[in-house]
């Protein structure tokens, strides 16, 4: 109930900023047309919407990250979070709190993805329906990421850490807008030890149903959203005890 | 009758000692305030009463529940309005209010009942639609001062209530905390002298994380020698002790 009760109050404050609805669907929107675009007139396999949309869905949710870092950081420095401590509140409930929001919003982001990608010509299978719920195992990591950077952060350092850095990093590092392996040498190596590149792969090899083939991209993401969440728990117990 | 126990309450960090062994008592239904300049240890001692942050040494028993070893009966029996006015910026006054409510664990019929009733105490009419972001300070603060009293608490702590209000917004709610002497047990840190002299029933004025001295205005004029409360307060802050 009271878990409930802070959730709602935080996916409200999420959808009543602009801002959510301008990056979170706007922006991952805006590449996949310009780049269904470009696709039309040069063609690049790799912007083909089977490859190009589980690719934008994932980019997409790098927003997730700077949404939750802000509203976090933004509760600590209004002092509301202080409020909320001297109340019968739980950390258990702040946490989840925080955490499922974001978990309706990966999905109204993907969903709206891939229905513009359908519009656009991308064919319609049952796989489709998979790729968008596989995309909630992949939002805990970039929900508790933002939640570990909200802990630590102000609101303006977030701006520059979740909303610059990890966009451009998880940009770079995750084979959506080049091939990986045409840079190749230790920026290929030290993309394939983080998540991200690992969660395209998946998103495209469940669109393909390619399943099995999935799978081995699947541990090393669960791998690094659990280890986020740990960490983004103890910050936020820590943070808690010294306000 | 007692509210508020403290038994040597200390809190250091680091180097700096915030709160110095800190003996008092607070009876219930009082309006208490804590006075002294900045850094003296008023909003440290707000937060350890509300187990924001935790004493280095001592204890202090809120309803008779000891801060440090039960923390959640305490928090189920206070409320507290912080320095800024933290109220979630995009929900409306009326999704504030029923927040905190829920928070508390109210049914919908209490949570309504609770809204019937601090909705006009605090004059929240007007703006109840409204979100919180476009309050004026003065509608902010009575907002945060409502979602506080929304548990229903025994013990309420505002921490420099009216800081930054022009003075009809200050003097409307010194009305509103006037309205709740004898029914909750508040206590008030400011630096507004004329504000602790028109409101509190006893003050207790801090230097250096040490309370120096405690008493009604009338008392501690008399024991500094003085004749306004403003001239006590300097005088006790100066001595250091009384």
């Amino acid at each position: 109930m009271r878990t409930l009760a802070f959730a709602k109050r935080c996916t409200k404050e999420l959808v009543r900023d602009p801002l959510t609805v301008l990056f979170g669907l706007g922006f991952p929107l805006v590449l996949l047309l310009l780049l269904s675009a470009i696709q039309a007139n040069v063609p690049v396999p790799l912007f083909e919407l089977p490859f190009l949309t589980p690719g934008v869905t994932v980019f997409g949710l790098s927003f997730l990250s700077l949404f939750s870092a802000t509203l976090v950081a933004q509760d600590r420095q209004t002092a509301f979070l202080q409020r909320l401590y001297t109340t019968p509140l739980t950390p258990w409930n702040f946490i989840l709190g925080y955490l499922l929001p974001l978990l309706p919003l990966t999905l109204a982001q993907s969903t709206v993805c891939y229905l513009v990608a359908l519009c656009l010509g991308l064919p319609m299978t049952i796989h489709i329906l998979f790729a968008i719920l596989m995309m909630l195992p992949l939002s805990v990591f970039y929900v508790a990421l933002g939640l570990l950077c909200g802990c630590v952060f102000t609101v303006k350092q977030v701006g520059g850490i979740c909303g610059a850095l990890l966009t451009n990093g998880s940009a770079w590092l995750s084979g959506v807008w080049f091939d990986l392996a045409l840079v190749g040498g230790a920026f290929e190596k030290i993309a394939r030890l983080l998540p991200f590149m690992h969660m395209v792969e998946l998103e495209r090899l469940v669109l393909a149903g390619h399943f099995s083939e999935a799978l081995p991209h699947l541990y090393p993401v669960l791998g690094y959203a659990v280890i986020t969440t740990l960490l983004a728990m103890g910050l936020f117990l820590r943070q808690m005890k010294q306000p | 009758m007692v509210a508020i126990q403290t038994h040597n309450l200390t809190k250091r960090y680091q180097q700096t000692l915030a709160v110095d062994r800190l003996n008092l008592e607070i009876r219930r239904g009082e309006l208490f305030s804590l006075l002294g300049l900045n850094g003296a240890g008023k909003t440290t001692t707000v937060k350890l009463l509300t187990c924001l942050t935790a004493p280095t040494e001592g204890d202090a028993l809120v309803e008779g529940h000891s801060v440090v070893t039960d923390r959640s009966a305490v928090t189920s029996l206070i409320g507290v309005s912080p320095q800024e006015t933290a109220v979630a910026p995009h929900l409306t006054v009326r999704e504030n209010l029923e927040l905190m409510a829920q928070v508390y664990g109210f049914s919908k019929e209490k949570t309504h009942a609770s809204l019937q009733r601090l909705v006009p105490q605090f004059s929240l009419q007007p703006v109840l639609s409204q979100k919180a972001k476009t309050l004026s300070g003065g509608y902010g603060r009575r907002l945060s001062i409502a979602m506080a009293l929304i548990g229903e608490p025994s013990v309420l702590f505002l921490d420099e209530p009216t800081l930054g209000l022009d003075v009809m917004a200050r003097r409307e709610l010194w009305e509103i905390l006037r309205s709740l002497k004898g029914k909750v047990t508040v206590l008030l840190t400011t630096h507004y002298m004329e504000e602790a002299a028109a409101l509190s029933d006893r003050i207790g004025i801090m230097k250096e994380g040490r309370l120096v001295v405690v008493g009604t205005t009338e008392e501690l004029m008399e024991r500094t020698g003085t004749t306004t409360f403003e001239d006590a307060f300097v005088a006790a802050v100066k001595e250091g002790c009384l």
